[in-house]
């Protein structure tokens, strides 16, 4: 059963679908790193991030890839606005008022999209998605591919921005010492709104990778949320490194308990290791115990 | 020592309603509201009490709708045993969550996301499990007999599902009047000094877990017995979850008529908003969405709060505001 005809493809295509796993937890790893609240409404963002990819694919007749560049401003910016103006005045500043007002977020969100645009799974059709290129025995889709590199992209280019940038520098203050950074000057509200818009806008990012190959509906993005907190979980809330090293881990356990439990159970071996982990270790591998 | 009597009102006031109508639309949306009403109780006791979220109300009540129908069908028990025996499910269901939690120190919103993923846990299992019916669900055999929990009409079920909604107010009570009910209270406020002032936070917790899955539980083993049918959708499905916390947030989390209070305004808002918008899917739950954001950020404490502090108002003119709970 294991031979390497079989374990090399799986652990391939683990690789690929964890690369967009990672970016997913990206976004909600950097929201919890700073801010310290746990973000229910990122699925839903990340739906209604690709149902704007996938409009503007068949309305604009806009290529996913190209798509990005303009939805990750966009969701930057809307992102921004849900934390500068709803979520940030909404919750007070309370842990638990924070869960809430997302949870309420997400459930608003994902039934307008159901309400738009019904339940219909939708997907489109591009000249390259089913193109693949062999790598030994395995034959991997060229837009896993290029969502690999992507994702590795993006990371390195937030990473060398929380080290380089004023901006970045500010996110980290905050993230450590808020009161410190506030007596600094810094401003704590536009601080955390940057961060969730930068959150928000690796999940557009996620979206226009997903979308050449993925379906979409309007829950969608579920599927994506608790295995990108198990990532978060897993590679230590609010690690950078953690997130993209879990979900590389995750997308490869994925891919094998698919193989040996079936396709319907193969989301269990996730939620196990999440609960797992959680147990053992809330801490992740790579963070510090909250 | 707070009494009784308000129960005892508010219940005898609902219990006169089928005598009142005959309507098979009214006693549907009352029997639905309660069955809110009662998840929404069970929520209260463990969220509104003790602060402990739960986003995963779902475990507790789709064990029990499951364990209450696999029994009869498979196992040929009598519904009403199934009632017991599916309480006792849910409640051993939230103890072990319960244990595996707060033993290893779960809190805030840790403790949100593992009871979500027990439930898609246990939703994904019954999918796939032969006992459960897979993908299918499970029917229920129509058998139209008291003794087999199942009635020609309407209103014996809303007296049932009323009682049990008069026993979890009675239970929530009881919980506010003992030595429990404030080291629930005490844990909530602040975990380390309730610990540090001898309350054993861990027994504590657990205890109101258990109470509060059996609650949840009992709405399971109802919701089983009125449609004779159960799938993993509907059993483990989030919008049971949501539905659990939203009812007593909106009406006033801690409070004792919270849920109901906010089962009824949840109820009333999604028919409102079919009537208004027609049968599309998904605009009531639009409607709640926002709801939950509106009142987390215009009334921390409910309806309930809010009522409180206009009747405070009103007795005591020129007196200081009531405190400020945000």
């Amino acid at each position: 059963m294991l031979s390497p005809v079989i374990v090399l493809p799986a652990m391939l295509n683990g690789l690929m679908a964890g690369a967009v796993y990672a970016l997913v937890a990206l976004g909600l790893t950097l929201i919890y790193g700073v801010l310290h609240i746990i973000n229910f409404a990122h699925g839903a963002l990340l739906t209604a991030a690709m149902f704007a990819a996938f409009f503007a694919f068949t309305l604009l007749g806009i290529d996913p890839y190209l798509a990005a560049v303009f939805l990750t401003p966009l969701f930057f910016g809307l992102g921004y606005a849900l934390q500068r103006f709803v979520i940030g005045p909404v919750a007070h500043g309370d842990d638990r008022n924070f869960l809430l007002v997302t949870l309420g977020l997400a459930v608003a969100i994902e039934n307008a999209l159901l309400y738009f645009f019904r339940a219909d799974t939708r997907t489109i059709n591009l000249s390259y998605a089913f193109d693949v290129i062999a790598i030994g025995p395995a034959f991997i889709a060229v837009p896993r591919i290029v969502a690999f590199g992507a994702v590795i992209a993006v990371a390195m280019a937030l990473w060398m921005m929380m080290r380089w940038t004023d901006t970045g520098k500010a996110i980290r203050a905050v993230a450590k010492e808020k009161l410190g950074a506030e007596l600094c000057g810094i401003n704590v509200a536009h601080i955390y709104a940057v961060t969730f818009g930068l959150g928000t806008a690796c999940v557009a990012v996620a979206a226009c990778l997903l979308i050449p190959t993925y379906y979409v509906n309007p829950t969608a993005g579920e599927a994506f949320v608790l295995i990108a907190f198990t990532i978060v979980v897993l590679g230590g809330m609010g690690s950078i490194a953690g997130a993209l090293i879990g979900g590389l881990v995750v997308g490869v356990v994925e891919s094998f308990s698919s193989i040996f439990l079936g396709e319907s159970l193969g989301q269990i071996g996730i939620f196990i290791m999440f609960i797992a982990v959680l147990l053992a270790r809330p801490s992740g591998l790579f963070g510090v115990r909250p | 020592m707070k009494t009784y009597w308000s129960i005892i009102f508010v219940v005898a006031l609902l219990a006169t309603v089928p005598f009142v109508t005959t309507s098979n639309v009214l006693l549907n949306f009352l029997v639905a509201t309660l069955l809110i009403a009662l998840v929404g109780q069970g929520w209260n006791l463990l969220g509104g009490y003790g602060g402990q979220y739960s986003f995963g109300q779902a475990a507790f009540f789709g064990t029990a709708a499951y364990a209450t129908a696999v029994l009869q069908m498979q196992y040929g028990i009598n519904a009403w045993l199934g009632l017991f025996a599916g309480m006792f499910a849910g409640a051993l269901v939230g103890a072990v969550i319960g244990v595996l939690c707060f033993r290893s120190g779960l809190r805030g919103s840790y403790f949100s996301l593992v009871t979500l993923a027990f439930a898609e846990v246990l939703r994904v299992i019954s999918t796939v499990a032969p006992i459960t019916g897979g993908g299918v669900g499970t029917l229920i055999k129509l058998d139209l007999r008291p003794e087999a929990f199942q009635f020609q009409s309407r209103a014996p079920f809303y007296w049932i599902v009323l009682t049990l909604v008069a026993l979890s107010l009675v239970v929530v009570r009881a919980t506010e009047n003992t030595r429990f009910g404030a080291y629930l209270v005490a844990v909530r406020e602040n975990e380390d000094a309730a610990s540090a002032l001898g309350i054993n936070a861990f027994a504590v917790k657990l205890a109101a877990m258990t109470i509060s899955a059996a609650i949840t539980a009992a709405a399971g083993c109802f919701y089983a017995q009125y449609f004779l049918f159960v799938d993993a959708a509907i059993a483990y499905g989030p919008w049971i979850s949501i539905d659990a916390l939203l009812a007593p947030i909106v009406g006033g989390a801690g409070t004792l008529f919270g849920s109901l209070l906010g089962a009824f305004v949840i109820k009333i808002l999604g028919e409102a908003t079919k009537f208004a918008a027609g049968d599309a899917p998904g605009l009531d739950l639009v409607i709640y969405g926002l709801l939950l954001v509106a009142v987390v950020g215009l009334a921390p404490r409910g309806i309930a709060g809010v009522a409180a502090k206009i009747i405070q108002q009103y007795f005591r003119e020129g007196a200081p505001a009531g405190r400020d709970y945000a």
